[in-house]
């Protein structure tokens, strides 16, 4: 698995003109290309926002103040995680012409995706940065835990993203399964509600999803103008997206020798 | 010192439905290995124990039929991928053309595909960009590097796609039929660098139909079959052995189904197609086709002598008749027909069973496959039994010499051109 590892580090050019390649070729023929990246997010949350505000006003989501900053927070890194994951998904089995004839390690694939989407994450922060001006929230020093935030996602998208993408070549069920995991984790996260406004026992449940934390932090570090003092949970979830990794990368380096003929 | 060697290889490939997986993902994951969790499927195995050594510097190529391992071996010795048992072990930078331009995004431009194609090949960003004008050149791309790839014709996206892989400059190539692709020109550019390669002592693995490219071009020659190595060695007599032995095959699935010969009502000549007609007062029982030493065959080499030997039976002694022949290429043109009248025999008496030969001294036709007529008429042309294009014969020839007929012949020079071979 080291070896895989060492391996992929000579192939970050490769990885870097791929993601590259997504960016470009994802907008190629739209009229309003790039815009897209920034509008995609945008929309969610028009959509979001007029459904907790307006559709259903009564619910307790009411009672926070600026309550579509509250949601973007979320819903930002939510739509980088889901999206990539949904993709990794059907990667390899996508690209199995080049897995048969070409020599190249795999995972460059499901690790370009999830890439692709941090791009396209990066350039959501400016609208959200925006918002928060828009809303006159306070700007804190907060802010620096963002990049540990955000790091710490990758290595969770990652993980899940080889886990996923290596186990679909051989269950292909996996990928209908997924779209209905992700819708069901969606609302299993404090995404469109705060944790705190969370019945006692689902919070105990809720607190079992990883990115429940990383949601959190989020709104703790961007939306929340207290101090931030929540340093256990970055901690604790650095070693979850290390190990969530760790195993994701196991999994796949262990089923590579499969995707050529299963492909 | 050895570029490539494979020492006892299998590779066996599982055929199951696509709902058929793991017994269990605890297992799968734990196994890794999935062989052995698919023992007792129904498999293919693909290379049965195949070993071999390629020297470095030598160029070898790899003859067989379809099916026969010849594209699996390369991918494994590509890395592409593992032998379920036996070991492959390559020395030097390698290089694979299985396929063209796989991993070309239709979407964007041919350059930054060179780029990302160059680099899943293993070179740096800096090596493309010196190469890179060469690429291009090579495939003769220079007005359309910067269009999408999706705008390029078939022939184009493979020229590019070689261009590259050629340019990897590695010092190891696999060649897996690829030569087909392109025009004259580009052919010819193909084989030239394939020259270059040999002379600046690379090796060259080549997987090819094209047999006399192995013939002239490689070292030595592998002839796979049914996964096994049947012959390995001098290219010359590789080929020959492959080509003998695909004969013998044809030979046998050509060997016609008298039986079923339907009986046909029309006997319009000119437009029918095969088949069978006539009276039938006399028959012909059987037909066959003899070499020089007497035994029967469907492959004869040009040149050749051949026998057509009819068995006929007469059902009731008669006096008007006549044996017939015609040749007929695979487009239906005839290339010669005679008969006992048109040559001015005199009918005398015809009753019982009896055997009429057809000799030619020398099949004198260029290689392809033919189709013979055979009848018995009476002088009037009312058949008795005639066998329209019911027997196909093929024609080897080493030479690719064009037309239907090849007249004995030699060439002569006077002094002043010097020239051998002939």
């Amino acid at each position: 698995m080291l070896h895989s590892l060492r391996q992929l580090l000579r192939h970050r050019a490769l990885i870097q003109s791929l993601v590259a390649r997504e960016l470009k070729a994802r907008y190629r023929g739209s009229v309003l290309g790039i815009v897209w990246s920034f509008l995609n997010p945008l929309l969610l949350l028009l959509i979001y926002t007029f459904v907790f505000s307006v559709v259903l006003p009564a619910s307790r989501s009411g009672q926070i103040e600026h309550f579509p900053l509250f949601m973007f927070c979320g819903i930002l890194p939510w739509a980088w995680f889901s999206s990539s994951l949904l993709e990794s998904a059907s990667v390899l089995i996508a690209s199995g012409g080049l897995l048969r004839k070409v020599l190249f390690p795999a995972e460059v694939l499901p690790i370009v995706t999830v890439l692709a989407g941090l791009v396209h994450f990066c350039l959501g922060l400016p609208i959200l940065l925006a918002f928060i001006l828009y809303y006159r929230v306070a700007i804190t020093t907060d802010i620096f835990w963002l990049p540990l935030i955000v790091a710490e996602q990758l290595l969770l998208t990652l993980g899940l993203a080889l886990l996923v993408s290596s186990l679909t070549v051989h269950f292909r069920d996996l990928r209908d399964l997924l779209g209905n995991v992700l819708t069901l984790a969606f609302f299993a996260t404090p995404i469109v509600y705060p944790l705190s406004q969370a019945p006692e026992w689902s919070r105990r449940l809720l607190v079992l999803n990883p990115f429940t934390h990383l949601a959190v932090s989020y709104q703790e570090v961007l939306f929340d103008e207290r101090p931030f003092t929540d340093w256990m949970r970055v901690a604790v979830m650095a070693g979850v997206s290390l190990a969530v990794f760790a195993i994701g990368y196991f999994v796949f380096d262990r089923l590579r020798d499969t995707f050529a003929e299963e492909v | 010192m050895n570029a490539i060697e494979v020492r006892n290889v299998h590779k066996v490939y599982r055929r199951y439905g696509r709902r058929k997986s793991f017994g269990t993902l605890k297992s799968a994951l734990l196994s890794g290995g999935l062989a052995r969790e698919l023992k007792g499927d129904a498999t293919f195995e693909a290379l049965r124990g195949v070993s071999f050594d390629v020297a470095a510097g030598k160029t070898c190529g790899i003859v067989g039929r379809n099916g026969s391992g010849k594209s699996t071996m390369l991918k494994l010795i590509a890395g592409i991928g593992k032998p379920t048992a036996g070991d492959v072990r390559v020395v030097g930078r390698l290089s694979a053309l299985i396929e063209l331009g796989a991993g070309f995004h239709p979407e964007i431009s041919g350059r930054d595909n060179v780029f990302i194609n160059g680099m899943m090949l293993g070179l740096s960003k800096r090596e493309i960009a010196q190469r890179f004008d060469q690429i291009v050149a090579f495939a003769g791309l220079q007005d359309f590097i910067d269009a999408p790839v999706k705008t390029y014709s078939s022939g184009m996206y493979m020229r590019l796609g070689f261009s590259v892989a050629i340019n990897v400059d590695p010092e190891i190539l696999l060649v897996d039929e690829v030569l087909a692709v392109g025009d004259e020109s580009f052919t010819h550019k193909c084989l030239d660098k394939f020259a270059e390669f040999k002379r600046r002592g690379k090796t060259v693995l080549l997987v090819t139909h094209m047999l006399d490219l192995v013939t002239r071009f490689c070292d030595e020659a592998l002839w796979l079959d049914d996964g096994r190595i049947r012959q390995h060695g001098d290219p010359k007599r590789v080929v020959d052995a492959y080509l003998l032995d695909v004969a013998a095959q044809e030979d046998r699935s050509l060997t016609p189904t008298r039986a079923t010969a339907t009986e046909s009502a029309t006997v319009d000549m000119s437009t029918a197609a095969e088949g069978r007609w006539g009276s039938r007062e006399a028959e012909i029982i059987d037909v066959s086709f003899l070499r020089r030493d007497g035994t029967a065959a469907h492959v004869f080499e040009s040149g050749e002598p051949v026998d057509i030997r009819m068995h006929v039976r007469a059902h009731q002694p008669l006096s008007d008749f006549v044996f017939g022949v015609g040749i007929f290429s695979a487009e239906g043109v005839c290339c010669y027909g005679t008969n006992t009248a048109i040559e001015g025999a005199e009918p005398g008496e015809f009753a019982g069973d009896a055997e009429v030969g057809f000799h030619f001294e020398s099949l004198g036709l260029v290689s392809g496959s033919y189709r013979i007529d055979v009848a018995i008429h009476r002088r009037n042309g009312a058949p008795y039994d005639y066998h329209r294009q019911l027997y196909t014969i093929r024609v080897t020839s080493t030479l690719k010499d064009t037309g239907i007929f090849r007249p004995p012949h030699h060439w002569t020079f006077s002094s002043g051109i010097r020239i051998s071979g002939l």
